[in-house]
């Protein structure tokens, strides 16, 4: 608990909440990326597999993508949107108990999901390896959270609820719905692990896909929007650029979202009409995400020298670059041509690590470093290591999907390349061995990452201590003048 | 102006603003995915699809349980080199009896929607358990552990689960005796949940495909599942174009 004298004080608002869900949004973001950094590193040196279940890349890549989207991301995403909804409603949560229940929920999740995919246990569905018992879990969890969010908002004290907690109500509500539809599974019997999907072949891949891409655009897209509208204007100390821009593209990126998923289809025995509409939806959709872009770098007008001065300020604004740049590589690989090639690539993995890395993680990143000393009630410990870790983090992302783009298409060209008789050029195998030198080089480009990282969980944990002495030092000064008044 | 006034509306109600962000999100998905399962076109109407034997079943399972998805597609596209390197494209017939799907969305390793008779099993159980003996260039993962015994324990269960959810596994005289009619005789005993046990070890024991007589492995299961796959359609009974329709 902070001590009651600090600007964090407990009365007025529940920052607790907020401080746990921040540690472990670093904790998370940690343990995800040392997994990333070492799945990668299996696909450029296979002896890393040992030769063990628990350390074998099918297992472990679901570890991966779980504790990076659902423990970082989602961390990430439970504590500013509690930080966001009571400084913008200007009250405190609703509940502490349902809060906490949030918290410990949530993480046991992670840890399960974590564990049982080491295990064997995984529904086979990408994004959503957990198995039912712990989809039954997310589902309470995820519900005390619509509530204890909707509640917040329902007592506010003034009239107007602030654009981020549209945009963070858009992602509870997509995200339930979502989860729910896409986990429907017949478990073996209740005492079993082991379900299997509702649907099956073209149905189930089109309820998964319309998952998984809604999983990128609601969970890591919507809801760190959410994140932007409010760190943005408050770290450049300027009003959003356009009120309206962000009504429009609240609107039209909530509605044009849910229809793209079957772009990951595009020349698979899902029928024709349905990837045609999601890949003229994808082109549609770049208009709403460019519009959030263009609100968030633009509210930087008028303080562009922060650009320079403010790292924390850096991180946002190369974060909604590569949103920019992620949103429109989106919409060009969900035509059919470019998709032909692109597709079962590493192109696609490049693509949404310029996403992950460049968008959620950087605006993560910027809004942590905005909003941890603000709970502590201190500055932050090392300026110099916060710029340390955006060069890490930046050079790490570039290398990251250079690799990937060489990677990818190289892939796709060997195996479409024929020879002067019509024969296929490249065996399969001729085109893994050309890919060791770029796995290598994303290898290297996560490490930048993770070290990026490492030094920020460090700049916080000595910001926090420091927080802590002052709190306390003012508190003895306090007592002292209190014992000779 | 008018707009602002109205969209002054929505934002200072959280309820009506819920239900129409609601609203906004629920049509995608109504739109595309609905229809799949009314549009009689969407399942290519095609002889030979069956659902797998318990063997296969839990060849799959595996499959799933080491996430071979995340390294190998099972969905072939209408591309030339496609065809030349794995086969016909896909049909979704193929995977109608495929809880859950497993298409895939990356090959670091190669589609495998048609590797069911490339190779010999002998071949797969060598490639399983060290790949780079058989391919240097692999960069996949050994996998030792897969000669390990095959639990066999909860086949039955596993199939009524999947009976459950559509999979025409039979449990009673009238089911199996409609299976008869659908797949014929040798296919519908197979399928029969009551056998379930009886048919994995005699398929395993017969096939013997992890080369060991001494007991099954998971293993026997795994290969069985792959040397199917992409099998059951037999593509010189159809014309070229025979399913361009469908699509």
């Amino acid at each position: 608990m902070a001590a009651s004298t600090s600007y964090s004080g407990v009365e007025q608002y529940n920052f607790d909440i907020v401080k746990k869900f921040s540690v472990m949004a670093l904790v998370w973001a940690v343990i995800g990326m040392f997994v990333g950094v070492y799945i990668a590193s299996e696909l450029a040196w296979p002896f890393l597999n040992f030769d063990s279940p628990y350390f074998s890349f099918g297992r472990f890549r679901p570890v991966h993508t779980t504790s990076v989207i659902f423990g970082f991301g989602g961390s990430a995403l439970f504590a500013t949107s509690y930080y966001v909804v009571q400084r913008t409603c200007q009250t405190r949560l609703i509940s502490d108990g349902m809060a906490n229940f949030t918290f410990w929920g949530w993480q046991t999740i992670i840890l399960l999901a974590g564990l049982s995919y080491l295990g064997g246990y995984s529904q086979g569905r990408e994004y959503a390896e957990m198995e039912w018992p712990i989809d039954l879990l997310i589902e309470v969890v995820w519900v005390t959270y619509l509530i204890l969010f909707v509640g917040t908002i329902m007592r506010r004290k003034q009239p107007h609820i602030y654009v981020a907690n549209w945009f963070y109500l858009a992602f509870i509500l997509a995200t339930a719905l979502l989860h729910t539809f896409n986990n429907l599974a017949m478990p073996v019997d209740l005492f079993s692990m082991k379900s299997y999907s509702l649907f099956a072949g073209t149905q189930d891949a089109m309820t998964q896909w319309w998952y998984g891409h809604n999983a990128v655009g609601f969970f890591l897209t919507a809801a760190f929007l959410g994140m932007m509208y409010y760190f943005v204007p408050k770290q450049a100390g300027r009003p959003i650029y356009s009120y309206r821009l962000s009504i429009v593209h609240f609107w039209a990126l909530g509605f044009m979202y849910m229809w793209v998923g079957a772009h990951h289809l595009h020349w698979t025995a899902l029928p024709d009409w349905t990837s045609s509409l999601a890949a003229a939806f994808s082109i549609l959709l770049l208009m709403p995400s460019w519009g959030g872009m263009i609100n968030g770098i633009m509210t930087l007008s008028g303080a562009w020298d922060k650009l320079r001065t403010d790292p924390v300020m850096r991180f946002m604004i190369v974060a909604l670059s590569f949103y920019g740049m992620s949103t429109f590589e989106g919409p060009m690989m969900s035509l059919k041509e470019v998709n032909a090639l692109s597709h079962y690539t590493d192109w696609t993995v490049g693509h949404v690590h310029s996403g992950a890395l460049g968008w959620v993680a950087m605006i993560s990143f910027g809004s942590l470093y905005h909003m941890m000393p603000k709970l502590w009630d201190t500055k932050i410990y090392s300026n110099k290591l916060v710029e340390v870790h955006f060069w890490l983090a930046t050079i790490g992302i570039v290398l990251y999907i250079v690799a990937m783009w060489i990677s990818g298409i190289t892939q796709g060209l060997m195996w479409r390349a024929f020879d002067e008789f019509g024969n296929l050029q490249y065996s399969f195998a001729e085109s893994v061995a050309a890919m060791m030198p770029f796995y290598a080089m994303r290898a290297i480009g996560g490490m930048f990452f993770l070290t990026g990282a490492v030094l920020m969980t460090y700049n916080m944990f000595m910001t926090i201590r420091q927080g802590k002495r002052e709190a306390a030092a003012l508190e003895a000064k306090l007592a002292a003048k209190m014992a000779h008044a | 102006m008018n707009f602002n006034f109205k969209h002054e509306w929505i934002e200072t109600n959280i309820g009506l603003m819920a239900v129409l962000t609601m609203l906004a999100i629920s049509v995608g998905g109504l739109v595309e995915i609905a229809p799949l399962f009314f549009i009689d076109k969407t399942i290519e109407k095609v002889e030979g699809v069956r659902p797998y034997t318990p063997l296969e079943q839990r060849g799959r399972d595996i499959y799933v349980r080491e996430g071979c998805y995340t390294c190998h597609s099972q969905m072939i596209r209408p591309f030339r080199d496609e065809k030349l390197r794995y086969g016909h494209y896909s049909l979704a017939a193929e995977s109608q009896y495929d809880h859950p799907f497993q298409w895939g969305s990356k090959r670091t390793g190669p589609d495998l929607a048609r590797v069911g008779g490339k190779y010999s099993n002998e071949w797969h159980v060598q490639h399983l358990k060290a790949p780079r003996s058989m391919v240097p260039e692999s960069v996949m993962p050994n996998y030792p552990w897969l000669m390990s015994p095959l639990d066999i324990s909860d086949v039955a269960g596993r199939m009524k689960a999947l009976r459950k959810v559509g999979v025409p596994y039979s449990l009673t005289q009238a089911e199996y005796e409609a299976n008869v009619t659908k797949f014929g005789e040798t296919v519908a005993r197979q399928l029969h949940i009551p056998d379930a046990q009886k048919n994995l070890v005699e398929q395993a024991n017969f096939g013997n495909y992890d080369g060991d007589r001494s007991g099954i492995s998971e293993m026997d299961a795994l290969v069985a599942y792959l040397q199917v796959l992409g099998t059951m359609v037999d593509f010189s009974k159809y014309s070229d174009d025979a399913f361009v329709g469908n699509r």
